[in-house]
């Protein structure tokens, strides 16, 4: 079969479209942030299994989040934004007697917490994937985007690629590092480290079809009780990046939990980039080839 | 216009991360490779019009040159040990592995026309190798701005229909630059000519990428990059003309202006690669944009 460089782009099903059987399903994360109380359970049990070095302790000032965002040695990173407003009270499961923002006599109090486990995306169309020169990067029979370390020659590039600021390069050890949806313990059939310390549910592991029904049904829950701000982010297979293996529930923007409103795959325009780096390389063929037709000297 | 520049971010941190590449290797690497293509097809013109100073410059300056830019991309590897895994695969959706695949055409060819000139020895192979790194070297000039424009930093990603068009400019005007000063006044005719085409097409694709920018353009006029893209256009012009006009009949106006017209076009590269890193690390440039390419879908489904 003749080689079409666009297949490469176009490959919008995995794990299928990266040549795994068709009886393999695509697995990811739904992160309800709705039900996330903070605990950073996730963060924590993350650390220990993949064993990923400490990230320095800093005082941020970030409300309770000292963690500051994703990077090589951040894979969980639990956001934490305050806002003077009123909270809808969402029944966590959890055993109490009142829920969170319910002052118990029919009024909401005039605060509310925005948590949310933010985790990399494993993007449908992965920018990391594509522009990884050395193909330590590859999709996984689970869909997943997984960087083998034994690869790796920490070129780099796959960090200013992404459109989520999720990979990073290890300092000490030159490597680009994320999250690798718990590689070891999917093929084993166990659940992430972080779903399974989740107490919350509020991270959910499982097949992507599965997750994305649950995730239609909370939402139209949510909206019927009057959570408006309620929105799913990642769930559209329109987006950008061919929607989102991870993906999640946001009570409000996405900008204000550090994620991009609309981000895009730029390997889509490769194309268009590389057509017009060849007319730039033929107009500088030719444009030299004309200061040799002046008269001598 | 550019958009208004209200937006919300988390406490005001980068959506994205910043690139870990080190300036003076990448940036740097821009400048080197853009000069060594470039001089590598003077020296094949040189080499068919009999212009041996001229070519014996251009094959000089391109190996020397393709050697610092190789020695910078290895540098700036986290693993350099692990170099050779850039020719593991060959993936054309990475810029990077169709660079280093492009280098590795290009790299012995640009060698083997220096070393048999400096030799004098295998005249024949030393023609064919200078006409093969001629024929390459556009593409080792022109590359690169892909693989800068193929990223999500704002200020890298948004101009890249003109880019190309910058760099090549850039590696005409440093070429140029080079060839006025290696070759004698006699011989210099088309690196003279090449400063001024270069700088013009530098100027002129910077002024119009600019323009299409939008927000994102912001970045390419304000702080380090800006200072810095300010001076490359004043020593790329100074270059083209003190080199290209009055280098005619002057020595020294040629090796002033050659040196102007170097230094320019390494003040275009390291301006275009500061103005990304600044892009990436304010949330606005990732915001904003978004947010206006959000409304406008929007608006037009209804």
């Amino acid at each position: 079969m003749p080689f079409d460089p666009t297949d490469l782009l176009a490959a919008d099903d995995p794990p299928h479209s990266g040549g795994y059987a068709d009886d393999s399903p695509r697995f990811g994360f739904f992160t309800d942030t709705s039900v996330c109380i903070g605990c950073k359970a996730c963060e924590v049990a993350c650390k220990e299994w993949n064993h990923v070095p400490d990230d320095g302790l800093d005082f941020t000032g970030m409300s309770y989040d000292n963690t500051g965002g994703l990077s090589a040695n951040t894979w969980r990173h639990v956001a934490f934004i305050e806002q003077s407003r009123p909270a809808e009270p969402i029944d966590l499961g959890m055993p109490e007697f009142t829920r969170p923002g319910d002052r118990g006599d029919g009024e909401h109090s005039e605060f509310r917490w925005l948590m949310s486990s933010d985790v990399c995306k494993h993007c449908t169309h992965a920018a990391c994937l594509d522009v990884c020169p050395t193909g330590a990067l590859f999709r996984t029979e689970f869909g997943t985007v997984v960087v083998q370390e034994d690869i790796c020659n920490g070129c780099g590039y796959c960090v200013p690629a992404c459109p989520y600021g999720v990979i990073g390069q290890r300092e000490d050890d030159g490597r680009a590092w994320k999250c690798t949806l718990c590689y070891d313990r999917i093929g084993s059939g166990m659940e992430p480290a972080c779903a399974q310390a989740c107490p919350t549910d509020s991270i959910q592991f499982g097949e992507l079809d599965e997750l994305r029904r649950r995730a239609d049904a909370r939402l139209a829950d949510l909206h019927s009780r009057g959570v408006g701000d309620a929105r799913l982010y990642g769930r559209d297979e329109g987006d950008g990046v061919g929607g989102t293996g991870a993906f999640f529930l946001l009570l409000d923007e996405p900008e204000v939990y550090g994620l991009p409103p609309d981000p895009e795959v730029t390997t889509k325009d490769l194309p268009a980039m590389w057509r017009h780096a060849g007319a730039a390389a033929l107009t500088l063929l030719a444009g030299l080839a004309v200061t040799f037709l002046g008269k001598r000297g | 216009m550019v958009p208004d520049a209200e937006f919300r971010s988390y406490y005001g941190r980068p959506v994205l991360r910043e690139p870990t590449w080190q300036a003076t290797d990448i940036a740097g690497y821009l400048f080197l490779g853009g000069l060594a293509g470039a001089s590598s097809v003077l020296a094949a013109g040189a080499e068919l019009t009999n212009r041996p100073a001229l070519a014996m410059t251009g094959k000089l300056g391109a190996l020397v040159a393709i050697s610092g830019s190789t020695a910078a991309l290895i540098h700036d590897l986290g693993r350099p040990a692990r170099f050779a895994n850039m020719l593991r695969v060959m993936k054309p959706t990475s810029p990077m592995s169709v660079g280093s695949w492009i280098l590795a055409t290009y790299g012995p060819q640009a060698g083997l026309a220096a070393v048999t000139a400096l030799s004098g020895r295998f005249r024949g192979l030393g023609r064919l190798a200078t006409f093969g790194a001629g024929a390459v070297g556009p593409a080792v000039a022109a590359y690169t701005s892909v693989l800068l424009a193929d990223t999500s930093v704002p200020s890298w990603h948004a101009g890249f229909r003109e880019l190309p068009f910058v760099f090549v400019g850039s590696a005409a005007t440093a070429a140029g630059g080079l060839g006025m000063i290696g070759a004698p006044v006699a011989q210099a005719g088309p690196a003279r000519r090449a400063a001024i085409l270069g700088a013009a097409l530098d100027v002129v694709a910077s002024k119009r990428m600019e323009r299409g920018m939008g927000l994102a353009a912001e970045p390419l006029r304000t702080g380090t990059a800006g200072k810095l893209l300010r001076a490359a256009e004043i020593l790329s012009v100074t270059g083209a003309v003190v080199g290209g006009v009055l280098g005619r009949r002057s020595r020294m106006a040629a090796v002033l202006g050659g040196a102007a017209a170097l230094a320019g076009s390494a003040c275009t590269r390291f301006g275009i690669f500061h103005a990304g890193v600044a892009s990436a690390r304010d949330p606005k440039y990732t915001v904003v944009p978004q947010r206006e390419r959000l409304r406008e879908r929007e608006s037009t489904a209804g």
